[in-house]
């Protein structure tokens, strides 16, 4: 009898991937994966807060690929390990904060851990030959596989037949010459393959897997490490980074507000943790103090908040302000006109 | 049969999952389990993870403005 091989595949969630996944499903190797989740994935965050993104799909896309599939999807947590990785990438930044070469060997690594845990055989990965232009290129994946130690138990299986021979196909646990040969960054032959399979409805984001590689949410968050005068990070700083409207009249401090009432519900969680602000005489914005706010500065914070409310036309609005210790004051203020905010307040 | 329940408030897509994971971990075949969320996608995404583990949905409901879903844990061996 022989053995049943198999394979563990990194799922992103996105088409490639799927489509890895299923090309060697196809020649019957038993196929599980599992889906890493650094904190910036983007899948699901934005649509689970915002409430006009609501009617939007909420499905975490990787477990929608899993289900589509038939396969088991198991999803490592590995928020705090990856902090090593952005905070500090070898192989430096792509274009924006987002130090892809490092994160795929990282994401690889995790991967062949679990493959020594569970006794699987090799694993597979969506990546195409010089699809991205630092992280994909032909003579990048090689570090990928070294850096991981997954060596040549690592397959991709939409560029294999352009790249050296993997143990997998060596020892003909899978077939070669029914594996890709994609190349390059058009989309056409996955699409085409995808309609092949009878895949719809799968997920295409634009920029790329994770909020690092988006340079709104870059910007952020190297404004929070410089206010800071440190480079790190907690869980809670990086969701809040995908939330509201951030504005830094101050250095000593930034404003979080809400845009919609989804907004508000989340920021709503975290007013604990902050001195925040919400306007008592008209519906309007729940906002967040990161840092410290003098007196004088709290009613700018007041005028900003109302200026985002439904009195923003008032001339006078009343806001309630709690500081953390659970204190709280009222305010009365002028809410600032649109061109009484300068545009370098928005990070 | 023992009945477990999780509490996955204030977490966001996909941290209930990940938590219910490793919940149902520790159980055996047959206990249930009901986990508590705000986060709306729980709706989705557990539903799903059960599915493809081969574990199963006994009931969604809304308990005061939180999301619970209780599910029966199979386990193959
Ligand atoms: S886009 Fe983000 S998740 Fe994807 S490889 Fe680059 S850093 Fe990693």
């Amino acid at each position: 009898m022989t053995t049943q091989r198999k394979a563990v595949a990194l799922i992103s969630g996105g088409l490639d991937s799927m489509l890895a996944a299923k090309i060697i499903l196809n020649q019957g190797i038993h196929v599980e994966g599992v889906n890493i989740f650094t904190g910036f994935c983007v899948a699901g965050h934005t649509h689970a807060i915002r409430a006009r993104d609501r009617n939007k799909s909420m499905r975490n896309h990787a477990l929608w690929v899993a289900d589509q599939l038939g396969i088991k999807l198991h999803i490592i947590d590995v928020i705090e390990e990856y902090k090593q990785v952005l905070l500090n990438p070898k192989h430096g930044y792509g274009a924006n904060l987002n130090p892809c070469l490092d994160c795929k060997g990282f994401m690889v690594r995790k991967a062949r851990e679990w493959m020594d845990q569970h006794r699987f055989d090799f694993i597979i990965t969506g990546e195409v030959v010089g699809q991205r232009p630092k992280s994909q290129l032909k003579h990048k994946l090689p570090i990928i596989a070294r850096e991981s130690e997954a060596f040549d138990r690592l397959l991709r299986p939409l560029s294999a037949q352009v790249l050296e021979p993997t143990l997998p196909e060596r020892a003909g646990w899978v077939d070669r010459e029914k594996l890709g040969r994609i190349t390059g960054r058009s989309r056409k032959a996955q699409m085409a393959m995808a309609d092949r399979f009878g895949f719809s409805g799968y997920s295409q984001p634009a920029g790329g897997c994770c909020f690092l590689t988006d340079s709104n949410y870059s910007a952020k968050l190297r404004d929070l490490w410089r206010m800071r005068g440190e480079r790190r990070y907690e869980f809670d700083d990086i969701m809040l980074l995908k939330v509201g409207r951030h504005l830094r009249p101050r250095p000593n401090f930034k404003l979080i507000v809400a845009r919609d009432a989804g907004e508000n519900r989340f920021l709503h969680g975290f007013s604990k943790r902050f001195t925040h602000l919400y306007t008592d005489s008209h519906p309007g914005p729940l906002a967040l103090i990161d840092g410290h706010a003098s007196r004088d500065e709290l009613e700018l914070a007041a005028r900003i908040t109302a200026r985002f409310g439904q009195g923003r036309a008032a001339s006078q609005v009343r806001v309630k302000v709690t500081q953390r210790d659970g204190h709280q004051q009222v305010l009365s203020v002028t809410p600032l006109s649109q061109d009484q905010i300068p545009k370098e307040w928005y990070v | 049969m023992t009945g477990f329940t999780l509490d996955a408030r204030n977490l966001i897509c996909p941290l209930p999952v990940v938590r219910t994971q490793e919940k149902v971990e520790q159980l055996d075949s047959g206990d249930e389990l009901e986990v508590f969320c705000t986060d709306p996608a729980a709706l989705h995404d557990i539903p799903a993870w059960c599915r493809i583990h081969g574990h199963q949905v006994v009931e969604t409901s809304e308990r005061r403005g939180d999301i619970v879903v209780r599910l029966r844990v199979h386990k193959l061996d």
